[in-house]
Parts: structure tokens; C-alpha cells; sequence
């Protein structure tokens, strides 16, 4: 591994070292980030796979029934069937925080003309399977909009998971052992200064005794 | 308020007129494309999108993975089921974990 381009001075060291107990920390610190991130996408996920198959056998069978209902009225029949709606849809956006990621959860507000009422049309002139196919649809819904909660937590979790990993690896494999070498290197170069000074006033030190007492 | 838009061929989304959702018809991946660069300008909470036109879109919705809003949610269409929904939720475990574990 490198040693970091710096000065082999004891400010230097005090400074490393100092860096490296911040970098410990906070890989320690992201390492249980990712871990319960983890923990809570991979439950999260498990919810979206069951959600998903859910409301794919919903709508498909709602398009069974829509198939039929097509086959046996004329389009412009449909259209001014489904054209107005007697309810209008739309979802109030909170922002949920999961480990600092701002997740969105959604809640339906359905404004209805009737209560209870979906159809948006008069019977009389439709086919029952098209109410069936509404109304298959209506009931799938709600799962729909929790699928749609779920899918987008865990495309965010996924993405911050991700680069939380990399943080992570990043301290563990490239930062931290570098801090490591470049300490390692500074303390070897002052101990080796420091036996280098002691060396030299030893030499001095016998080089003026025997310019003093003539010492052989 | 936020609003819920479907996305798709006409046969495919025409049932969710009926309970509320704006519906937006589109053939292609063009029309597609451009309305959904719409739809995450303005205050779109939830966009369902056929499987069909998002097979066609391709890379185009990676962008919208990231974003909080709008969840651009695949549903099969009446041509049938592809896949491609379940393939989504494999990205996400597979940029998470590293691979797909829920196989």
C-alpha cells in the first residue's frame, strides 16, 4: 500500500494520527448504517416481491375481464363509459426517514361523486364484464399504491445501501491502511533521526576526548 | 396534492379512467418518454407504466429510480405478463447486495 505524500514531522504523525481514530470511527459508524439498511430493504424487498405478484394477478385478471367486455362493445361505447369518471383519485406525499433516507408514503384521498359508487356509467348500455373489470381493478388499488410505496423505498434504499458500501470499503481497504503505512513510515523515519543524532554525539563526543586527552 | 397517472396503450390503461386516474395514452416509446419527463416536473406522485412501453424505454428510467417522487411502477398490460416488473425489483437486490439473493 502507498504512503501518503507528506513530511516525516512530528506534527505530521500527531495529525495522522488523529485522522485515523476520526476514519475507525466512522467506518464503524457506516458499517452499522449499511448493515440495518440492509436489514430493512431486505424486508422491505420480500414485501415488494409478494405486492408485485399480487397485483400482477389482479390486473391481469382485470384485463381478462376488460378483453371481453371490449370484444362485445364498440370503442366509442367504452370510451364514453370510462371517459368521465364519477371519482377522481389523488395521493398526499409524506416523507418518511429510514436511516436518513427520505423515503415518500402515500395516502389516497378518492373524491367521489356517490359514495361508494365506481361506476361511471349507466348500466344499460355496458357490459357486465366491464363491471367487473372495474370493479377488479378498484379493489386492486389500494395494493397498487402500497406497491408502488414499497417498490420506490427499495429503489432508494438500494441506491443508498450502495453507496454506502462503497464508503465503507473505501475506509476499510484504501484509507485506513494508508493512514496505517504513512504512521508506520513517519515513527521508523524519527526513531531512525533519533539514532542517527545519538550516533553522531557519540563520534563527536570521542573525537574531542582524544583531541583533549589524546585517547588512543 | 399529488396526482397518479397511468401510462401505456389505450386497451391496457383504460380500466383506471374509471376509478380516478389520469390516463395517458402512448404507443410509443417517444410519447412515452416525453410524458413521464413531464409528469417528474409537475406533481406526479405515482406513474404506472405498461411493461411494454418500459422494455421499449429501456436505460430512459434509470433517472427515475433515484428521484423521491414520481415511483414509476410497471404493471403487466393486456398483451400479457413480460417479467420486466420482477426484473426491477432484481436490480434493486442486485445493486444492494451485490447479487440477486431472492432468486
Amino acid at each position: 500500500m502507498a504512503v501518503m505524500n507528506v513530511n516525516p514531522t512530528r506534527m505530521e504523525l500527531t495529525n495522522l494520527k488523529r485522522k485515523l481514530v476520526t476514519a475507525r470511527r466512522g467506518h464503524k459508524l457506516l458499517k452499522d448504517k449499511r448493515d440495518e439498511l440492509m436489514r430493512r430493504f431486505l424486508e422491505l424487498v420480500r414485501e415488494n416481491k409478494a405486492l408485485r405478484q399480487k397485483v400482477e394477478a389482479g390486473i391481469k385478471a382485470a384485463n381478462v375481464h376488460m378483453a371481453v367486455a371490449r370484444s362485445v362493445m364498440s370503442d366509442e361505447a367504452l370510451e364514453v363509459a370510462l371517459m368521465m369518471p364519477s371519482q377522481r383519485m389523488d395521493v398526499s406525499v409524506t416523507e418518511k426517514n429510514i436511516m436518513s433516507v427520505n423515503v415518500p408514503t402515500f395516502r389516497t384521498e378518492v373524491k367521489a361523486a356517490k359514495n361508494g359508487e365506481i361506476y361511471s356509467y349507466g348500466y344499460a348500455f355496458t357490459s357486465c364484464d366491464l363491471d367487473d373489470a372495474v370493479q377488479a381493478l378498484s379493489d386492486i388499488m389500494p395494493d397498487m399504491l402500497r406497491l408502488a410505496e414499497v417498490e420506490k423505498t427499495c429503489q432508494l434504499l438500494a441506491s443508498e445501501i450502495e453507496k454506502t458500501r462503497r464508503r465503507v470499503n473505501a475506509l476499510e481497504h484504501v484509507m485506513i491502511p494508508q493512514y496505517e503505512e504513512t504512521i508506520k513510515y513517519i515513527t521508523m523515519k524519527l526513531d531512525e533521526n533519533e539514532r542517527r543524532a545519538t550516533t553522531r554525539l557519540m563520534k563527536i563526543k570521542d573525537m574531542m576526548l582524544k583531541e583533549t586527552h589524546h585517547y588512543q | 396534492m399529488y396526482k397518479i397517472a397511468a401510462i401505456g396503450d389505450k386497451d391496457s390503461i383504460y380500466g383506471f379512467a374509471s376509478i380516478g386516474l389520469e390516463i395517458h395514452p402512448a404507443d410509443d416509446a417517444k410519447t412515452a418518454q416525453h410524458l413521464l419527463r413531464k409528469m417528474s416536473e409537475e406533481r406526479y406522485a405515482v406513474v404506472f407504466l405498461t411493461e411494454q412501453l418500459a422494455s421499449q424505454l429501456g436505460d430512459a428510467l434509470d433517472k427515475y429510480r433515484t428521484q423521491p417522487v414520481p415511483a414509476v411502477i410497471l404493471i403487466p398490460g393486456v398483451s400479457g405478463n413480460t417479467g420486466e416488473g420482477m426484473r426491477s425489483i432484481s436490480r434493486s437486490v442486485e445493486q444492494a447486495v451485490g447479487s440477486d439473493i431472492l432468486k
